[in-house]
Order: structure tokens, then sequence, then C-alpha cells
């Protein structure tokens, strides 16, 4: 069974939750022009990646709030969960607490190396106020 | 001395050739439904220089996982169609492929246990015997007449209202329909290939023309899709999108026991699918896992929900012990009907949809699709199958419908 850590309750058995598929899918933004296809894509297509993934829960026997999480579908670990709206957070590796830096800076290198230090609590938006980048115990 | 301790080694069912550098068709996953296709190719349509692609073991996915529940009793003409013509080509098989894979035609059991299951069941007995599909509705006594171990008193929380069943309907020992398949197409000259990985496509403006694997690159003319929870991910290689999406759905099996369960029971409401194995075992199965997955495991509520509803419909098996749980990978579809025909790409061809049905609909895909392969048009069964449909709107809707919830 899942762990997972909701941003409104913190860690809570899978039970709790709804699974809500893919997350980033927006609605169309003129439904109008939409021809057949265009249609097909938004209403029965989705991503169904092996390895992260990003996609949206539901805590419905808690706060009943949604949020959106990444995932591995492959291991099932869980890198990180961060609210809806953001976007998608760029780290896919798991880092231990205090080393969250290290990972985002690799993505950084081509601007500079000044970011790290303030990117462990502001470009992760995602990364809940329980804290941590990764909840630990993912799967259990 | 040592001559008289090991006997001779039986017969090979198959051998393990090298890849070729090219083939007239390359099929995609060595499972029920690849194995079927390439036997059908090659029985049908004389094309006997083929190849089957598996990248793990013959037979060792969803083939390997299911419950080997066969039966036809869908609600929608397209399904019933279909099904049916699998069920016909199951009860012909074991004499045609020289192999007796037990299929036991014990009937299945579809219980009822609302108002509501009641009124579809019934309705779906109707729309099954005007399709041919032979259906009754059974009374509870009739119920239990036919299956004594069920409790169907009042005193559980849904009591159990009546069935639909399926006389025809049954088991099969599923490894040996795969080696029955397997062999046969050996002697028709078809290579199976194991430990092959598809890494890539090799394309030639639309058209495909080759695959390329962890075993070197095969030339083909034409290419089916034949790998169930996998069929997203190849498609992304060649460059298209399925509408799918990749569950685990778990089974399990108990210890040995003797004869107890004398036929197929499932349950959509309060969610099980129970018979009992040739050895012994008793067999369940449910739902799919809510979240996506591909790592052949679920999370164990599913398993504890699925044994908290057997208990409740059999008290006997309260006393029994899971022996084993596993988890297989399938590919579902919005409208819960399999996905067959041609693909974005030239000469590419897709099986794929089965989602958490694939074995009983194992000899109609394989004899549809390579009927699909072969001519490059659908085949009248498989032709409302088109991944069109996804466009056009003429889904199948079966969620629902087709007895079980998937």
């Amino acid at each position: 069974m899942l762990l997972i850590s909701c941003p409104n309750c913190g860690s809570r058995d899978e039970t709790e939750f709804h699974y809500g598929g893919q997350a980033h899918v927006p609605y169309p933004e003129n439904p109008n022009e939409l021809n057949d296809r265009e249609w097909a894509e938004y209403l029965f297509y989705r991503d169904n990646t092996k390895g992260t993934f990003a996609e949206r829960w539901l805590h419905s026997t808690g706060c009943r709030q949604w949020f959106n999480m990444l995932r591995d579908t492959v291991t099932y670990d869980i890198q990180a969960v961060y609210p809806m709206g953001a976007p998608r957070p760029s780290t896919a590796v798991p880092a231990a607490p205090e080393s969250g830096t290290a990972s985002l800076a690799a993505d950084s290198t081509t601007t500079g190396t000044t970011a790290p230090s303030t990117s462990a609590t502001s470009t992760a938006p995602g990364i809940t106020k329980s804290g941590t980048t990764a909840p630990e115990g993912a799967t259990k | 001395m040592s001559t008289h301790q090991l006997p001779e080694h039986p017969e090979f069912l198959w051998h393990n050739p090298e890849p070729k550098s090219s083939y007239d068709a390359v099929i995609v996953g060595g499972g029920g439904h690849g194995l079927a296709t390439a036997y059908f190719l090659a029985k049908n349509h004389g094309m006997t220089n083929i190849a089957v692609l598996e990248k793990g073991w013959l037979a060792g996915g969803n083939m390997a996982r299911n419950t080997t529940i066969i039966r036809s009793n869908y609600l929608w003409d397209e399904s019933a169609a279909i099904y049916e013509h699998a069920l016909k080509l199951w009860e012909i098989l074991p004499e045609e492929l020289e192999y007796d894979f037990l299929f036991s035609q014990r009937g299945v059991m579809n219980l009822a246990h609302t108002l509501g299951d009641v009124r579809e069941s019934i309705r779906r007995v109707g729309a099954n015997k005007l399709n041919g599909v032979d259906a009754e509705w059974l009374e509870p006594d009739q119920v239990k007449e036919l299956c004594p171990i069920l409790n169907i008193s009042d005193n559980i929380r849904y009591p159990v209202m009546g069935a639909t069943y399926q006389p025809r309907a049954g088991i099969a020992k599923h490894d040996h329909v795969a080696w029955a398949f397997a062999r046969k197409c050996d002697e028709l000259g078809v290579d199976i290939i194991q430990n092959c990985e598809v890494t890539g496509f090799l394309k030639d403006g639309n058209r495909v023309v080759g695959v390329k694997t962890n075993r070197g690159t095969i030339n083909t003319e034409k290419v089916g899709l034949c790998a169930a929870g996998h069929s997203s991910v190849l498609a992304e290689m060649a460059g298209f999108r399925l509408p799918i999406q990749s569950h685990p759905l778990q089974a399990l099996v108990s210890e040995l026991h003797e004869p107890v369960h004398p036929t197929v029971v499932m349950s959509n409401h309060v969610h099980v699918y129970v018979s009992q194995a040739h050895k012994g075992e008793l067999v369940m199965g449910a739902g799919v896992d809510s979240y996506n997955g591909y790592g052949q495991r679920g999370s164990f509520h599913v398993i504890e929900h699925q044994m908290a509803a057997a208990v409740e419909l059999f008290p006997i098996f309260a006393r029994a012990h899971v022996l084993r749980t596993w988890g297989g990978i399938v590919d579902t579809t919005l409208d819960a009907s399999p996905i067959m025909g041609t693909t974005p790409v030239d000469n590419m061809f897709v099986n794929c949809g089965w989602g958490t049905g694939g074995f009983k609909g194992t000899p109609a895909a394989g004899l549809t699709f390579a009927h699909t392969i072969a001519t490059g048009a659908p085949h009248k069964l498989n032709k409302p199958f088109a991944l069109e449909r996804f466009e056009t709107g003429a889904l199948i809707d079966e969620h629902g419908a087709a007895a079980v919830a998937h």
C-alpha cells in the first residue's frame, strides 16, 4: 500500500485517497474550434508513462482536497507532492533532505551557480509544507 | 549405472532459434495473443517466414497471471460477436492444436446483489440469447443448487438475488494454451525468439521497415504489436499514442483443496471472481489497482477486499489460506473494449486494450489480428474495435455492461 503525504494532513494510507489520473491536462481553450481528432485527444488520450509520472490525487476521506504528485510507475516511489496549479517540479531524483539543492543545481548549470542556494524553498513549490523533498516511505 | 539415472529428455515443444535478419512479419509479444496471431498467420494466410519476439520468457506476462476464465456473455453486439467466436474456437482448439489444455466448460455464474444488478442481468441474458450466446437467469435457489457452497441467505451485507449463467463458459490451463500454440507455431516454421526486447523501430517515411532489438536489427514488412500492458511504450517508440492506461491487476490462489467449487462464480457488486483450478487451488481475482503502474504488483488492501468478498459469499473459505498473490499489467481503455487494427504508422498494426479480460479472447484476437496483418484490412469481427472509434465516438461501452466491472 502506498503511504501518501497529503499536503494538508500529512502521511496517510492510500485507502484514504482517490486516484485522478494524469495531471496538467488543461480544458481546451477554445472548445468550439476543436476537430474530432483533438476532442479524442482531450477526452480519451492520456500519457501512460513508464517511469516518473505527474498525477492527481484526492484526499477523499481526509481534507477532500486535490493535489499533484510525481510518482514512478515502475517502483511506485513517490518523488514529490505539490499543489494543484503549480508547475511540475523539475526534479526526478529523490534527494535526501539537506541535499535537495544538489539535484536542482544540476539543472541550472547553464545559467550559473548562484541559484542553488535559494532553490530549496522557492523553486520547488512542490514540495509541500510538510517540508522535505521526497516523502519517505513512499511504498510499503 | 549412470545410464539408468536420467531418462531421455522429452521432445521440446518449440525451439529457440537465433533471430534472422529479416522476416515477412514480426509479432511483438510472445504471450497468448502474440502466439495465437502467429499461429493463424501461418495456418490461415500461409505466412510462415515470421517471428514472435518476446522480451522475457514465452507466455510469462499476463498469460501466466490471469484467472483463466472464458465466457462470452457480453452485452453489446460487437463484443458478443467476437467473444462468442472466441468461445467457439476454444471448443475446437484442443483437437486442432492436438493438445488437451483442459478446457473445462463448467459454466460461469454472474451474481446479482441489488435490484439494479437484477435488471441489468436479465437484460443481458436477453441480449445474449438474441446474439446466439447461451445464457440463463437463475433464481437464488437455482444458484444454490448449482453451487452449494454459496451463501444465499439474507444475513449477509449484499444477499444473492439471482445470477446469470452461461453453461458453455469455463476455465482452461493457461500455460498449456500458450504451449499448445507455441508448439504448432514452431511446427509451421514460425521463429519464437525469447529474451529479445524491442528497443525501437526503423521507418522509411511513415512506413515501418524494421525492428531494433537487444539482439540486433530485424528487417520486416509488417509489425503486429501484442504487448498488452507495454503497448503504450512500444507505440511511443513508433511515434504514436494509444488511449490506454496500464494498471496493476492482482490475483491470488489458496493452497490445494478437495473439489468443493463446481463452477465459476463472479460478483460485480461485492467484487470477486472465484473458481477452483484443476489441481485444487481456489483462484481469485477482482479489480485493478486504481493507479497507473508497470510494476507487476499492487497494494495489499485490494487483495484484502477481494478476500472479504469471497469469505462473505463462500463461508467455508474462511478456513483456507492464501498461498500466493501476484500482479500483472493490464492495458485498460475507457470503454473497456480492446483496440485492434491499423495504426498511424503504415504496416504497423496493434492489438491491445484487452484490459482485464484478454485471456478469454485469445483465439479470436489471434484469428482476426492475423487477418488484419495479412490483408492490411480489418476482419469483420475486429472492425468495430479500431482505434478510430475514439474519434468517431462509436465506443463499445462494456463498463458495467460486461458482467463484471473492469
